[in-house]
């Protein structure tokens, strides 16, 4: 096949890139620039479209021997992953980049570009499985489960997985840069990128407050007594305990936490650890990348968050949201993020959580 | 097969330059030392000077070698500003980043007001705005910079009338791309500083010249051994020196012949696509350069496209990330940012035959087709 490998510099996708060439497969580099004003240098784990970066995809590329392109996919990136992820948060919501940057751009944008101009399918350097089934193929989560990345592709629909290709999925990462030595790629000890990648300073609460503006608004306990006030309700997040600044103790001293973000009315609720619990939550937009879940209640896990536990659920569609309740309670659950469903390994689908109880 | 149409980026050494860099690279001796053999490289390297003196028509005396027309570029337009009182610049809209940012630099850190000459839909440059610049500012100009050939349109510019208006007002001339390949006379043209470079010409890369009027003294960018009139330090590059001149010297380039091979494949471009644009078409142009604009497309898509069929083209100048950016020689002759964006640039050498030009065509309708899928799909 023809294929685009994205390279953003890392160690994975230039892996991936050589394992598809080994494949067989007809591999382009490309790097996605996704920042309209990169910075120069990468600083420790932080960003992943520096200048520095595209140099080390560039290389890696090189050293594979494959063509390499920059590709410019900054407006598509800040409409499609910035501006949501500033939206969802003045909304009071916890939004995963991401995933938006995987639904919106990796495997729309840069996916739809690719088999215009003659491509197959895009390569990357996820941590994930995919398999050939009786319905087709199926998304699955990596063998490492330290770096499983299946969570953030269940963005992806049926289309979009028969267009991709992990080629790491079934290697453990510290065996990968063992692979990236002999293969002699110079980014085989590079850190790992964490934290979200137009964020460089790693600070969100500031990132968002230079953007959203500082607007004071009160801190509240679950019977509307105002007990402090915030600098901007979107840079609390739902279970956050520590940077609330309340001065009025609890009866008990027990610590609070954060249960609520109200955006409308700029308060932030507080409240107990227990009160923190969820036993059931709804999705809204669902995408199935298997089969499609139907209104009979199924046995299966979800996920919410990159790295959190898969949880025992029973799972049905009601209406156009897909619902999950908890065998057993979950403390502190963010509306915004992802709920992802699986079978198993096998990713079912997602939905972006717009309700907890 | 595949077909290199990138002669304006960089051309293959011509070989009778690569034979002579290979039997220089063999010879001892540094050109400054006074021994045999200090004396033996100093005079190729002066054989040299003076064959591309010939070349430019100028005094052997007026060459002064640099590491890259870039160098040359930057010692000629900071080198005649900081020479003088007056801080006004005046560049031409469409020069070379290697021209326009040594002056934006200066106005930035050196207190210099840059004037920038508009030019008109063809890439002239507006001479009645220079007029009229100069008539109004000329106790203030410190020098006037105009590129003699725009890189990626190929315009040639009028170089003597700017010379006529500016009076006693230095001018520098950027040469890169149309020495060797139109005549030109430094010394008829009346200029005070002219920029050449090896690598577009079938010499080697890494080897430039500024060509600097006798007696002008200005300050140096480099300083060291004052090799080069005290203006460029720095041991001279004798086995790219000794090149560049081979190279000059060989007349390999054929301007009609060239010229005909752009023509053929401008014409089988718009019977292929009649919604294709030249850029610059009705005004003079290098022999060898076609920048054509393709309505509906993404130039980098067209780029790694006719790449991927083995042709080689340019999308104008790559910025150090190698993010495609807007062209401002395109942009200032009109062209929208889209456009501007849709546009590349063939460039046609001595190498090239009219089977490559044949071999590029036959890609081209579906580089094309394929690049208008893409814009619609993965850009807005």
């Amino acid at each position: 096949m023809k294929i685009i490998a994205a390279m953003s510099g890392g160690v994975d996708s230039a892996v991936a890139a050589a394992r598809a060439v080994e494949a067989g497969h007809e591999v382009i580099g490309v790097h996605l620039a996704l920042s309209s004003n990169p910075q120069k240098y990468r600083s420790g784990a932080r960003g992943c479209c520096t200048i520095e970066d595209s140099h080390d995809a560039r290389r890696a590329a090189d050293v594979i021997g494959i063509p390499f392109y920059i590709w410019d996919m900054a407006d598509e990136f800040h409409a499609g992953v910035v501006e949501n992820f500033m939206s969802e948060y003045a909304a009071g919501r916890t939004p995963n980049p991401c995933l938006r940057c995987n639904e919106k751009i990796k495997f729309a944008a840069v996916l739809d570009r690719a088999k215009a101009m003659g491509f197959d399918g895009v390569v990357t350097g996820h941590y994930a499985r995919t398999q050939e089934g009786a319905d087709g193929r199926t998304l699955h989560r990596a063998v490492d489960p330290l770096k499983d990345q299946s969570y953030v592709l269940a963005v992806l629909n049926r289309e979009q997985i028969n267009g991709a290709i992990f080629p790491l999925g079934d290697t453990e990462k510290v065996d990968i840069r063992i692979e990236a030595e002999a293969r002699g790629l110079a980014v085989a000890q590079k850190p790992d990128s964490h934290d979200i990648c137009f964020v460089p300073s790693g600070d969100n609460a500031g990132w968002l407050r230079d953007r959203l503006g500082s607007e004071v608004g009160p801190i509240v306990d679950q019977d509307g007594t105002k007990i402090g006030e915030h600098k901007g309700a979107y840079t609390y997040t739902i279970g956050q305990r520590k940077g609330l600044g309340l001065t009025v103790p609890t009866a008990d001293g027990s610590p609070r936490f954060v249960l609520k973000i109200e955006p409308v009315t700029n308060t932030v609720v507080v409240g107990a650890r227990e009160d923190l619990a969820v036993t059931s939550m709804r999705g809204e937009n669902p995408i199935f990348c298997g089969p499609v879940v139907g209104a009979a209640p199924v046995k299966g896990f979800v996920q919410v968050r990159a790295h959190g536990a898969a949880l025992d659920c029973t799972y049905y569609m009601d209406g156009s949201e897909l619902v999950a309740e908890l065998d057993a309670p979950l403390l502190g659950l963010a509306t915004g993020q992802a709920m992802v469903i699986y079978d198993g390994d096998r990713v079912v689908g997602s939905a972006t959580i717009c309700e907890t109880a | 097969m595949s077909v290199y149409l990138d002669h304006a980026a960089t051309t293959p050494m011509f070989d009778v330059a690569i034979d002579a860099m290979n039997s220089a690279l063999r010879k001892l001796g540094n050109p400054s030392s006074l021994h045999t053999e200090g004396r033996a490289t100093r005079k190729d390297v002066e054989d040299a000077r003076e064959v591309i003196a010939r070349a430019i028509d100028c005094l052997p005396s007026e060459v002064i070698f640099t590491g890259s027309g870039t160098e040359a570029n930057n010692a000629a337009v900071k080198g005649l500003f900081w020479n003088s009182e007056k801080k006004v610049i005046i560049v031409s809209s469409i020069e070379h980043h290697a021209v326009l940012d040594p002056a934006l630099w200066l106005a930035d850190h050196e207190g210099a007001e840059l004037i920038q000459i508009p030019v008109d839909s063809d890439g002239l440059i507006d001479l009645d705005f220079l007029k009229r610049t100069v008539a109004a500012r000329k106790n203030e100009i410190a020098l006037i910079s105009v590129m003699h050939s725009n890189n990626e349109t190929g315009v040639i510019q009028p170089i003597a009338e700017v010379v006529k208006i500016a009076g006693d007002i230095p001018v520098h001339c950027d040469a890169v791309q149309s020495f060797t390949k139109v005549p030109i006379s430094y010394k008829n043209l009346g200029l005070f500083a002219m920029t050449i470079s090896g690598h577009k010409v079938g010499g080697p890369l890494g080897i430039g010249a500024l060509i600097l009027r006798r007696a002008v003294e200005i300050p140096a960018l480099l300083h060291g051994g004052g090799q080069e009139r005290e203006i460029r330090s720095g041991t001279l590059n004798a086995p790219s020196i000794v090149a560049f001149a081979a190279a000059v010297s060989a007349h390999i380039f054929d301007a009609t012949k060239v010229a005909q091979l752009r023509d053929s494949f401008e014409s089988g471009v718009i019977a292929a696509r009649p919604d294709a644009v030249i850029n610059g078409e009705s005004a003079p142009r290098l022999p060898g350069i076609s920048n054509i604009t393709f309505p509906g497309t993404q130039s980098d898509s067209l780029l790694l496209l006719m790449d991927s069929e083995k042709v080689s083209c340019s999308t104008g100048a790559a910025c150090t990330a190698g993010v495609h950016r807007p062209s401002h020689v395109l942009m200032a002759m009109g062209l929208t940012d889209v456009l501007s964006q849709s546009s590349l640039r063939f460039s046609f050498g001595a190498s090239n035959s009219e089977a490559d030009v044949q071999f590029a065509l036959s890609v081209l309708p579906r580089v094309i087709e394929r690049g208008l899928a893409a814009n619609s799909v993965g850009k807005k």
